[in-house]
C-alpha cells in the first residue's frame, strides 16, 4: 500500500533527524569551554585537581571526543539514555519523573489559552472597532510581549501575597493531609497561576487568529445567506461561522506541540514547578550532557511523533493528500 | 515536668525584675512540621562524606551527625562525641562517643564507623586538607576512637563539625560499592543524625522525619522538616512573606534582604555564617602585564571606593572584609591597610610603577564577570572607577560557570570578581588561594599566581601550631602581608542571611548556618 510506504519513509527520516539532533547537540556541548566537572566542583565549594581528574575519569570525560560520542550513540540505539552526571540517576527515570508535571501544565495552559483566546477573538470580531475589541487586542498583546517571569512574579505578588488566594511555589503541599479530592484540589490551586502565566503567551496567538478568521468567515456568502434566512445573530455566529473559523485554530494547536518544553522552562522556574523545564534549565547550567540530550531526545521524539500523527490523520481525512510524499 | 516549673519560675523572676517588659523565653515545644527552602537547589547527593556544598549540607547534617558541633563563639561542643582529648604533642585525638547513639536502622554507632567514615572522607571528600595528617584510626573499644596524626593539626576540630565529618554506617557503605556513587546516598539513607529520610524528590523537595531512636532524650523537637527546592529568589521571598515557608537560609540578594527586613512577621539575620565564611573579592592575576607590579595592584585598590560598593550596590547588607579570613572568624584581623579611596595616591603609585598617563590612558586590562549571578554591577563599577585613573577596562561576560571557571583555572584573566568560602579553618578553605604550590590548579585555587615565601612559611607553620595565641599571631602576619601585596582586593563578606518566621524558635545557631543539626529548632503556636 502506498500510504504505508510513505509512512515508513517518514519514520526512517524521523529516526535520522533524531540522530542528527543528538550528534549536533553533543558536539555543541563538547565545544563549549569547561564541563560538568567544573559545576560539580562549584556545588562542592571547590575541589582539588585530583578530585577533578577523578570526576572526569568516572564519567569518561577524559576520553577523546569521538569515543565519547560513539559510546553515547551506541547506548541511545539500545534505548539507554545513560546516567546523569549531576544527579547521579538514570536519565530516563529522571525525565519520566518530571514529564507528567510538565504535560499537565502545558496541556492545561494550551487549553486555557485556546478557549479564552477563541472566546475573546469571537467577541472582538463581532465589533472589530468597539472598545471591547481594543481591550482584547491590548490584553493579548500584553500577554504575548511581557516576559513570562515578570508576568509570573506580578501574579504572585497580586494573588499570593496581597490577596492570598493561591500558593507561591510547587505543585502540591506535602504537609497537607487528606484523600484524593483534597489532593486534587490542592494541585488545581497550585496550577492556577502557572497556567495563566504560560497561557498568556499563547492567548494572543489564538485570539488574533480566531478574530481574523472569524471576521473573514462573517463576511462570506453563506453567512449572509444564513442571515437572510432570518436566523438570529447568535445562531449565525456560533452555529455557522465559528465551526468554519475554528479550523485554522486547530491547526495552530497542532503546531504548538513544539512549544511544549520551551515555554515551560521559565514558568516552571518562577513557580518551582517540578517539571522538565526546570530540569532542562538546571541541567544546562550544570553542563549535564546526558540529561540535556535526554530531554532533547524526548522533546524531539514528541514533536516528530506529533508531526507524524498529524500527517497520518490529514492523509486519512483529506483525499487530496493521498500518496504524496 | 520539673524542668518546666524551673523555667516558669525563672521566667517569672526575670519578668518581675525587668519591670513589665515581655522577656519570658519560650519553652521549646515538641511537634510540628518546619518548612524551609533548600539552599542551593537540588543536592547532588545527601551524603556529606562524599560531597560538600550548602545544598548537601542542609539535609546532610540532619541525616548525619558529626563528632562535634560549634556554638556562636566558635567553641566546640559535644555532639556524637560526648567528650574528646587532644594529646600534649597534638598527635593523638581521642573521641569518646555517645554510648546509646544508633543509626536509623537501630544499629549502634561505634568507633568502627568513625574509623570507616574518616577513611571515606579522606578518600572521597573534595577537601583533602581536612584529614590529610590523619594516618590511622585506632578503635580500642566500641565507643573510643583514636585519630593518629603525622603532625599536629589544629584544623581538625572544625573539620569534625557541621557537614565536614558525617559519621556514616560501615555496614551500609562498606559493601564494596563506590561510596561516591553509592545508591544509598539518595535513597533509603541510613544516617546517624536527628532526622531520617522520608522522601527525596530532585527538583521538588527533601522530606525528613524525626528519628525516634535519637540518643538525646526529647530531641529533636520537630516531627518533620520539609526542605523545598525553590530556585527563584523572588518566589522564595514571596513564599516567606505569605507563610508558605518558615525559613530560608543563604539568602544574599540585598534588595530582597532589605525588603523582608521591614516585614514584622519575619526576622532577618546574618548571624551564623562565619564558619562557611564566604567573601567577595576582586582577584588580580599577578603573573603577567602591569599587575605583576605591587604598586599597580595597590593603585587599583586605592582607586576603588569600597564604600560605594557596600552602600550603593550591597545596600548596607554586607560587612566590610579586609582580608581573606571572614570577619566573623576569631582569626580575622582588621588591622591591615584598608585602602580607603584615594585617587591621588592611586595616580602617584601608577606613575611610580612606570605607567604614565598618555592621552588620558595608562594601560588596558580585562575584567571577567563570574559565571554565577550577582556581580555584574560591581564589575561595571570597577570599570568606571579605574577609568578615572587612566586604566581602560574591558568587561568580558561568561554565559555560565564552566566557561568562567576555565578562564580562571587557566589564569587567562587580569581581573575578576570572585566569591570564595573559608569552610571553617584557614587550612581548609583559605590556604588554597595563597600557597605557591597551588598555583593555577583550577577554579578556586591560587588563580592569582601569588607566590611569597614568607606566606608559604607562615601558612605551613600555622597549620601545625597548637597554641591558639601563637596561631592567631601567625595568621595576623599573613593577613598583613597579603593586604600589603594585594593579589586580591577584598570587598565584603557575602551578605548571606537567614530569614525566618517569628514562629520559629531556636533558628540555626553556631557558625554553620543551615549546615548544622536542627534538633533544637521548634515551632511556636
Amino acid at each position: 500500500m502506498n500510504a504505508l510506504r510513505v509512512t515508513t519513509t517518514r519514520i526512517f527520516y524521523a529516526v535520522l533527524l533524531l540522530l542528527a539532533v543528538l550528534v549536533l547537540n553533543f558536539t555543541m556541548m563538547h565545544l563549549a569551554p569547561g564541563d560538568v566537572a567544573d559545576t560539580i566542583a562549584q556545588s562542592m565549594g571547590g575541589a582539588d585537581e585530583e578530585t577533578m581528574a577523578q570526576i572526569r575519569a568516572d564519567y569518561g570525560l577524559d576520553k577523546p571526543f569521538i569515543v565519547q560520542l560513539g559510546s553515547y550513540l551506541g547506548r541511545v540505539i539500545r534505548f539507554d539514555l545513560g546516567y546523569s552526571f549531576y544527579y547521579n540517576q538514570p536519565v530516563t527515570s529522571l525525565i519520566l519523573q518530571r514529564l507528567p508535571a510538565t504535560l499537565l501544565l502545558v496541556f492545561t495552559a494550551q487549553l486555557f489559552a485556546m478557549i479564552v483566546g477563541v472566546v475573546l477573538g469571537v467577541i472582538s470580531a463581532r465589533r472589530p472597532n468597539g472598545i471591547l475589541s481594543h481591550f482584547v487586542t491590548f490584553i493579548s498583546l500584553f500577554g504575548y510581549s511581557a516576559p513570562v517571569f515578570w508576568t509570573g512574579i506580578l501574579l504572585l505578588i497580586a494573588f499570593s501575597l496581597k490577596i492570598q488566594w493561591f500558593p507561591v511555589a510547587g505543585m502540591r503541599d506535602v504537609t497537607l493531609e487528606g484523600g484524593f479530592w483534597v489532593q486534587t484540589l490542592d494541585i488545581i490551586r497550585h496550577m492556577v497561576l502557572p497556567t495563566i502565566t504560560l497561557g498568556s503567551i499563547f492567548l494572543a496567538l489564538y485570539s488574533r487568529l480566531s478574530r481574523a478568521s472569524m471576521m473573514e468567515t462573517l463576511g462570506s456568502d453563506y453567512v449572509r445567506t444564513a442571515k437572510a434566512k432570518g436566523l438570529t445573530e447568535r445562531e449565525v455566529v456560533y452555529k455557522h461561522a465559528l465551526k468554519n473559523a475554528l479550523s485554522p485554530v486547530i491547526t495552530l494547536a497542532g503546531l504548538q506541540f513544539s512549544a511544549v518544553i520551551s515555554g515551560a522552562v521559565l514558568v516552571e522556574t518562577v513557580f518551582a514547578w517540578p517539571g522538565l523545564g526546570t530540569l532542562a534549565f538546571q541541567s544546562i547550567l550544570a553542563r549535564d550532557t546526558p540529561t540535556i540530550l535526554g530531554i532533547l531526545f524526548f522533546s524531539a521524539l514528541m514533536v516528530i511523533v506529533g508531526n507524524l500523527l498529524t500527517d497520518f490523520v490529514l492523509r486519512l481525512v483529506d483525499p487530496r493528500l493521498k500518496g504524496r510524499a | 515536668m520539673k524542668l518546666r516549673t524551673k523555667n516558669l519560675l525563672a521566667a517569672s523572676l526575670i519578668a518581675a525584675f525587668s519591670a513589665g517588659a515581655a522577656v519570658a523565653q519560650d519553652t521549646p515545644k515538641a511537634g510540628g512540621t518546619l518548612v524551609v527552602s533548600l539552599p542551593g537547589g537540588t543536592p547532588r547527593v545527601l551524603n556529606p562524606a562524599v560531597q560538600s556544598g550548602t545544598a548537601t549540607g542542609m539535609p546532610g547534617t540532619q541525616l548525619f551527625a558529626s563528632p562535634l558541633r560549634y556554638d556562636d563563639d566558635w567553641t566546640p561542643q559535644p555532639y556524637l562525641a560526648k567528650s574528646w582529648e587532644v594529646s600534649d604533642d597534638g598527635l593523638k585525638v581521642t573521641l569518646y562517643l555517645q554510648e546509646n547513639a544508633t543509626f536509623h536502622d537501630g544499629t549502634p554507632i561505634t568507633s568502627e564507623d568513625v574509623a570507616f567514615s574518616v577513611d571515606v572522607i579522606k578518600q572521597y571528600h573534595p577537601f583533602k586538607s581536612m584529614f590529610a595528617p590523619v594516618e590511622s584510626v585506632d578503635t580500642p573499644d566500641e565507643h573510643t576512637a583514636v585519630l593518629n596524626l603525622t603532625t599536629p593539626h589544629p584544623a581538625l576540630m572544625l573539620a569534625m563539625s557541621g557537614q565536614l565529618m558525617a559519621i556514616i554506617p560501615k555496614h551500609i557503605y562498606g559493601d564494596g560499592q563506590d561510596p561516591k556513587n553509592h545508591p544509598r546516598n539518595n535513597e533509603n539513607v541510613v544516617g546517624s543524625g536527628p532526622f531520617k529520610l522520608v522522601e527525596f524528590k530532585p527538583g521538588e523537595h527533601v522530606i525528613l522525619e524525626r528519628y525516634e531512636g535519637y540518643w538525646e532524650e526529647g530531641l529533636p523537637y520537630l516531627d518533620r522538616i520539609v526542605a523545598r527546592i525553590i530556585n527563584d529568589s523572588s518566589a522564595r521571598a514571596i513564599a516567606l512573606q505569605n507563610g508558605e515557608i518558615h525559613m530560608a537560609t543563604f539568602e544574599s540578594e540585598p534588595t530582597i534582604i532589605n525588603r523582608l527586613k521591614s516585614d514584622a512577621e519575619l526576622t532577618v539575620t546574618k548571624e551564623g555564617y562565619g564558619g562557611i565564611g564566604a567573601i567577595d573579592w576582586l582577584a588580580m592575576n599577578t603573573t603577567h602585564g602591569p599587575l605583576q607590579e605591587v604598586k599597580v595592584r595597590q593603585a587599583i585598590a586605592y582607586a576603588i571606593d569600597k564604600n560605594f560598593i557596600l552602600k550603593a550596590l550591597m545596600r548596607g547588607t554586607a560587612d566590610e572584609a579586609r582580608t581573606g579570613i571572614h570577619p566573623d572568624s576569631p582569626l580575622y584581623t582588621p588591622d591591615v591597610e584598608a585602602y580607603d579611596l584615594d585617587l591621588d595616591k592611586a595616580n602617584a603609585l601608577l606613575d611610580e610603577a612606570g605607567y604614565p598617563l598618555e592621552n588620558g590612558k595608562r594601560f588596558d586590562l580585562n575584567i571577567e564577570v563570574p559565571g554565577f549571578p550577582g556581580y555584574k554591577a560591581q564589575t561595571e563599577y570597577v570599570k568606571a572607577a579605574l577609568s578615572k585613573v587612566g586604566i581602560n577596562v574591558t568587561v568580558r561576560a561568561h554565559p555560565d560557570f564552566p566557561s568562567w571557571a576555565q578562564v580562571m583555572g587557566n589564569m587567562d584573566f587580569d581581573l575578576s570578581f570572585d566569591s570564595v568560602y573559608n569552610w571553617g579553618d584557614p587550612v581548609i578553605g583559605v590556604n588554597r588561594t595563597y600557597l605557591s604550590s597551588n598555583i593555577g590548579k583550577g577554579v578556586w585555587s591560587n588563580t592569582q599566581g601569588y607566590a611569597n615565601e614568607r606566606v608559604d612559611e607562615i601558612l605551613a607553620q600555622a597549620a601545625t601550631e597548637m597554641d591558639s595565641e601563637k596561631r592567631k599571631a601567625l595568621y595576623a602576619e599573613f593577613q598583613e602581608i597579603v593586604a600589603e601585596e594585594v593579589p586580591i582586593y577584598y570587598i565584603n563578606a557575602v551578605p548571606q542571611h537567614t530569614i525566618y518566621s517569628n514562629k520559629v524558635g531556636n533558628p540555626p545557631q553556631g557558625i554553620w548556618a543551615s549546615s548544622s543539626p536542627m534538633d533544637r529548632i521548634y515551632l511556636k503556636d
